[in-house]
C-alpha cells in the first residue's frame, strides 16, 4: 500500500450493473425453480407467482439499499450471491419432491433467505461503516468463544449425525459456530490490527525463516487450544479447520511474517494427527476418503454422493432428473453432490467459479481498502469462504476427507445462510469504502491515507 | 499487508484451481468405474427401466425377452419358458444381480456397450427409446428340451456339443429355477424367491453343468487310453487285468467290478468291459506326467465357457504310484464337468481336434445388424486323427457290444462310455455317459451325470441311467 502510487482512477459506481446482473440472476433462480417443478411434477406449484413476485422485490430492496447507503461497494458480490441462493432454494425444493408426500424444505430455507436479506439490509443501510466494530475486540472476542462453546452446554446442545454442533431452543435448532465465525473475524481483525507491530517482532531464525518469539505465541496457541476443544468435544473437524485456518491466515497478513503460517500449519497438522489417532471418527473420515469402496456400509454417504457425481457426467441429467435423494443429507451437507448429479460437473464447475468471484472480489477489496483494520477483515472473510467452500466441496467430490461444513448460501440450514449474508453485507460495506473516491486525494501523502481523521471527515 | 493479501489470493486460486481440477478428473477417470459398480443403484434402476435385448435359441425362440410394464421400470423381463434355458440365460434380478448371459452380455444387451455407441446417439436425435442387442445363442431348443425331458426329476446335468465347432447345443441342469420368480418388479417377492432357491438343499441356482465338477469315473478312462494310444499302444496291445490290483506302496486292493476276461486283455476290451486294474495298469505304465499333458489337451485344469463362467476341471499334481493308478481310471483328486467331459469326447469325434466351447454365435444390433459374431477357435489337437479314429472304434464297440448298449440307436452307430464314480462312501454314485453319433462323421457329443439316482446301489451304473439320456439328447440333435 505504502509503495503504490495515489489512486488515479476515480471508481464508478456501476450500480446499474449491478441491477443488470441482478435481474439476470433472478431470472436464472427462477427459471431453476420452474424447470424442477416442470420435470418432476409436470407443472408449475401454485407459489410460483408468489415466489416469483416475492424474490423480485426482495432483491430490488436489497439492490435500493446498497445503491441508497453504500453506492460504491462491488456490484459483483450481491448477484452471485443471489444465484447461489436462489439455486440453493431450487435444488432444496428438489430433493423436497423426492419424499412422498413432498417436504417444505424449500420455505423454511426462502424464510431464511428473507431473515438472511433483512440482516443484510440492517448491516448495510444502519451499520454502514465497518470501523466502528474495531472497538469491541475483547466484548467479540468473548461472545465469538462462548457462540462456540454453546453447544457443549448441557440441555441446550444437541448432538446431530454425530456431532454436538447444534443448539435447540424452543424447537428451533441453530449452528452457533456459524455466528461465531463472523464474530470471531471481525475480533481476531481488530485484536491483530493492534498487535501487529509486537506480533511481527522476530524471535528466532530457523533455515531462513523467521519465528516469532516464544512470549507472543500466546494467542496462537490459544486458538489452537480452542480448535482443538472443538475437535474433541463436538466431534467437528470441518469447524476446527476454519477457525484455525481464519486466524492463522489472518495472523501473517497482519505482520506479514511466514513463519505463522509454518507454525500454524504445523500446529494443525499436529493435533490433526493426535486426533487421527484419538478418534474413531476422524479415522472413519480419513479411511471413507482413502479408501470409499473398503467398506460400502460405513462410508456408504461418501460413495452414494460419489455415484451421484458420475450418474451427473459431464452435462448432468438435468434438474429434476437425476436421484439426489439416494444420497443421504443431500440438501445440507452433500449439495454440492445433488448439484453435481442433476447440473453436471460443468453446472458444479459453474457454482465454484461463482464462489471463486465472491472471494476474489473480496480479497480485492482488501487490496483496495485503505485502513488496515477494514483490509484484514475483508480478507479474513474472504478467505474463510474460499476456506469453507474448499472443505466442503472438496469432501463432497473427494479432493479431502470430507468434514461437515455448510456450502455456504447454498445448504439448508438457517444459521449458515444468515451469517453468510452478514459476511456479504460487511464485505460490501467495506468495499463501498474502498471504492469511494477521496475528496482530497491529491493533496494526499501516501502514507497518510489511512487515517482516521480523514475518513471521519467526510 | 498487500503483499501478504495478493500471497493468500494465490493460496485461494490454487484451492479453487485444486476443486475445479478434481472435479474435471472425476469425469474423466472415476465416472466409468462408478458407473459399472455393482452397488450403484442409480445405473442399476436405469438398467432396469430400459427396454432390454432378447437372448434367443435357434434364430427365433425366445429365452428371455423384455414386455413393457406400466410400473416404475416400464420393462419387465420374461422368460417364455419358465425353466428350460435357466442355465443358459441365467436369472436378471434388482437386487442379486445377474447371472449367466445376463450377467457376461449385459452392457450389450442393456444398449449401454462401447460398440453400441452410434446406436445410441442416434436413439437420442431421433428420440425413439433405446433398446439394447439380441445375444444369438447356439443353443437348439429340440435338442435342449429333448434332454430335459429325459433327465426329467432327477438330479444332474446334459451338455451336448456340436464337435466340429464346439458350439453348445443343449445346457440342461436339474433341478433349476424359474427366472421369472427373481425377475420380477415386486421387489420383497423377487427377494423372497431368490432367497428360497439359494437356500434350497439341491442348489437350483447352480449350473452343474459348467460350474461343478464332479468324481469322473470309467469316463476318465476315455483319456487314460489317449494318452496310453498317443504313448504308442494299439486297441490291441495287451494289458494285465488282475482281478484285483494291490495299490504299490500300500496294502489296499483296487477290485474290478465288470469281469474283465482272465488275467491279461486288449485296451479295446478293457474300455468295453470298463476294466478297472487293466487301466490302472495302463496309467501306471504311461506316468502321471504323460496321463496329466494328456488330460490338459482335452482341456483340464483350464476354465471353459467364460460367457457362463464355467469352471476348471482338475488333474491333480505330484502323485505317488497308488494315487496314480487311482487317477488313470477317474477316483482321487481328478475331477470334472459335465462340460469337460463333453469335450473330451467331442475331441475325440472330431479327430482329436479340440475345439473352444462357446455358447454365444453372434450379437445383433437393433437392426439386426451383427455386432460379433463368434468364429470356431481350435483350442488343441488333443491326438493324432489316426489315434482318434481308434478310439472312436472302441468308443463304438463300447456301444455295440459292451456296457453302453442302452445309448444305441438304430440306423446310427454311436461311439460312447459308461461311468459310476463314487464320491464319497457315505453318498450314492455318480452315474456318467459320455456319447457321440453318428461315428462315421460326428454331429453331436454328449455327456450326461445323473447324481445319486434314488435307486438301489447295485443297480446304478452308468449305462443304466445316464445312456438313456445321452441318447434321447442325440436322437434329437440328429433328427
Amino acid at each position: 500500500m505504502s509503495t503504490a502510487a495515489p489512486m488515479m482512477v476515480v471508481p464508478r459506481k456501476r450500480r446499474g450493473a449491478e441491477l443488470f446482473l441482478l435481474l439476470f440472476a433472478w431470472i436464472l433462480v427462477l427459471g431453476a425453480y420452474a424447470q424442477v417443478d416442470l420435470n418432476v411434477t409436470g407443472e408449475l406449484s401454485p407459489r410460483f407467482p408468489v415466489l416469483a413476485a416475492g424474490t423480485g422485490i426482495a432483491v430490488l430492496f436489497a439492490h435500493l439499499a446498497v445503491r441508497w447507503r453504500i453506492p460504491y461497494a462491488d456490484p459483483v458480490l450481491l448477484p452471485c450471491v443471489v444465484v447461489l441462493n436462489g439455486i440453493g432454494v431450487a435444488m432444496i425444493h428438489r430433493i423436497d419432491l423426492v419424499n412422498d408426500p413432498p417436504l417444505d424444505g424449500a420455505r423454511t430455507q426462502l424464510i431464511w433467505t428473507t431473515l438472511g436479506l433483512l440482516l443484510f439490509i440492517a448491516v448495510v443501510a444502519v451499520l454502514r461503516d465497518h470501523r466502528p466494530l474495531q472497538g469491541y475486540t475483547y466484548t467479540l472476542g468473548l461472545a465469538g468463544l462462548v457462540l462456540l462453546l454453546l453447544p457443549l452446554v448441557p440441555g441446550l446442545g444437541t448432538e446431530k449425525f454425530g456431532a454436538q454442533i447444534w443448539i435447540e431452543i424452543g424447537g428451533y435448532s441453530f449452528q452457533p459456530a456459524e455466528a461465531a465465525k463472523v464474530v470471531l473475524a471481525i475480533a481476531f481483525a481488530s485484536y491483530l490490527v493492534e498487535k501487529r507491530d509486537v506480533l511481527a517482532l522476530a524471535g528466532w531464525r530457523v533455515l531462513g525463516l523467521d519465528l516469532p518469539r516464544a512470549r507472543d505465541l500466546g494467542p496462537i496457541l490459544g486458538v489452537w487450544v480452542v480448535s482443538l476443544m472443538i475437535l474433541v468435544s463436538q466431534r467437528d473437524l470441518g469447524t476446527s479447520l476454519l477457525f484455525f485456518g481464519l486466524f492463522v491466515m489472518m495472523l501473517y497478513v497482519a505482520t506479514e511474517r511466514p513463519g505463522w503460517v509454518v507454525l500454524g500449519t504445523g500446529l494443525f497438522a499436529a493435533g490433526g494427527y493426535l486426533a487421527f489417532l484419538l478418534f474413531d471418527h476422524v479415522k472413519i473420515r480419513i479411511g471413507a476418503w482413502l479408501d470409499p469402496f473398503g467398506d460400502f456400509e460405513r462410508y456408504y454417504q461418501v460413495i452414494t454422493a460419489q455415484f451421484g457425481l458420475a450418474w451427473g457426467g459431464l452435462l448432468g441429467t438435468g434438474l429434476g432428473e437425476g436421484r439426489p435423494g439416494l444420497t443421504p443429507l443431500a440438501r445440507s451437507d452433500f449439495i454440492a453432490a445433488a448439484l453435481g448429479e442433476e447440473l453436471g460437473a460443468t453446472g458444479l464447475m459453474a457454482i465454484i467459479l461463482i464462489y471463486g468471484l465472491i472471494v476474489f472480489r473480496g480479497l480485492r477489496t482488501a487490496l483496495q481498502c485503505r485502513d488496515p483494520f477494514g483490509k484484514l477483515l475483508a480478507a479474513g472473510l474472504a478467505f474463510g469462504l474460499a476456506l469453507q467452500v474448499f472443505t466442503i466441496i472438496g469432501g463432497v467430490t473427494r479432493l479431502l476427507p470430507l468434514t461437515g461444513l455448510t456450502t455456504p448460501f447454498m445448504s439448508q440450514g438457517g444459521s449458515s445462510l444468515v451469517s453468510n449474508w452478514i459476511v456479504i453485507g460487511l464485505l460490501m460495506v467495506i468495499s463501498h469504502h474502498a471504492r469511494r473516491p477521496i475528496a482530497t486525494a491529491v493533496e494526499l501523502d501516501p502514507d497518510n491515507q489511512t487515517t482516521q481523521l480523514l475518513s471521519r471527515a467526510t | 499487508m498487500n503483499k501478504p493479501i495478493r500471497r493468500v489470493a494465490l493460496v485461494a486460486m490454487i484451492m479453487f484451481a485444486l476443486l475445479l481440477g478434481n472435479v474435471t478428473y472425476s469425469v474423466l477417470f472415476r465416472q466409468a468405474s462408478l458407473d459399472a459398480n455393482a452397488q450403484n443403484r442409480r445405473t442399476r434402476d436405469a438398467e432396469f427401466a430400459q427396454d432390454r435385448g432378447a437372448i434367443l435359441a435357434a434364430g427365433k425362440v425366445p429365452m428371455a425377452e423384455t414386455e413393457p410394464s406400466d410400473d416404475r421400470f416400464r420393462f419387465q423381463r420374461v422368460y417364455p419358458n419358465d425353466q428350460l434355458y435357466a442355465a443358459v440365460t441365467g436369472f436378471y434380478s434388482y437386487d442379486h444381480g445377474r447371472t449367466g448371459l445376463e450377467n457376461s452380455y449385459n452392457t450389450e444387451l442393456a444398449g449401454t456397450d462401447d460398440s453400441l455407441f452410434v446406436n445410441r446417439l442416434v436413439d437420442l436425435v431421433t428420440n425413439r427409446s433405446p433398446q439394447g442387442a439380441t445375444v444369438q445363442t447356439t443353443i437348439v431348443p429340440r435338442v435342449q428340451q429333448a434332454a430335459t425331458d429325459a433327465l426329467g426329476s432327477q438330479k444332474g446335468a446334459v451338455v451336448a456339443l456340436d464337435p466340429r465347432t464346439g458350439a453348445v447345443l443343449a445346457m440342461v441342469t436339474s433341478p433349476s429355477y424359474d427366472p421369472n420368480q427373481v425377475a420380477g418388479h415386486d421387489i420383497d417377492e423377487a427377494n423372497t424367491a431368490w432367497t428360497r432357491l439359494a437356500k434350497t438343499p439341491e442348489r437350483p441356482l447352480s449350473n452343474r453343468a459348467a460350474r461343478e465338477i464332479y468324481p469322473p469315473g470309467s469316463v476318465f478312462k476315455l483319456v487314460t487310453a489317449a494318452a496310453a494310444l498317443e504313448d504308442g499302444m494299439s486297441p490291441d496291445t495287451k494289458v494285465a487285468s488282475p482281478d484285483r490290483l494291490k495299490l504299490p506302496n500300500t496294502v489296499t486292493y483296487l477290485p474290478n467290478s465288470t469281469d474283465c476276461g482272465g488275467s491279461e486283455t486288449t485296451l479295446s476290451n478293457a474300455l468295453r468291459v470298463s476294466c478297472n486294474t487293466a487301466f490302472a495298469n495302463v496309467g501306471l505304465e504311461v506316468g502321471q506326467d504323460k496321463l496329466r499333458e494328456q488330460a490338459q489337451k482335452f482341456g483340464f485344469n483350464a476354465r471353459h465357457l467364460a460367457d457362463l463362467n464355467g469352471v476348471a476341471s482338475q488333474f491333480p499334481d505330484d502323485m505317488d504310484r497308488a494315487q496314480l493308478a487311482l487317477s488313470s481310471i477317474g477316483q482321487f483328486d481328478v475331477a470334472a464337468s459335465p462340460l469337460q467331459m463333453a469335450m473330451v469326447t467331442a475331441a475325440i469325434a472330431n479327430d482329436g481336434a479340440l475345439m473352444d466351447p462357446y455358447v454365444v454365435a453372434r450379437v445383433q444390433r437393433p437392426d439386426l445388424k451383427p455386432l460379433s459374431t463368434t468364429k470356431p477357435a481350435k483350442l488343441s489337437q488333443a491326438m493324432s486323427a489316426a489315434n482318434a479314429k481308434e478310439l472312436q472304434e472302441m468308443m463304438r464297440i463300447v456301444v455295440a457290444e459292451g456296457t453302453g448298449s442302452n445309448a444305441a440307436i438304430s440306423g446310427v452307430e454311436v461311439g460312447g462310455k459308461t461311468g459310476t464314480a463314487q464320491s464319497d462312501p457315505s453318498r450314492k454314485p455318480f452315474a456318467w455317459f459320455t456319447s457321440f453319433a453318428p461315428v462315421e462323421n460326428p454331429e453331436v457329443a454328449v455327456a450326461v451325470i445323473v447324481e445319486d439316482a434314488d435307486i438301489p446301489r447295485q443297480d446304478i451304473a452308468g449305462g443304466r441311467l445316464a445312456a438313456p439320456i445321452a441318447r434321447a439328447t442325440m436322437q434329437a440333435a440328429l433328427s
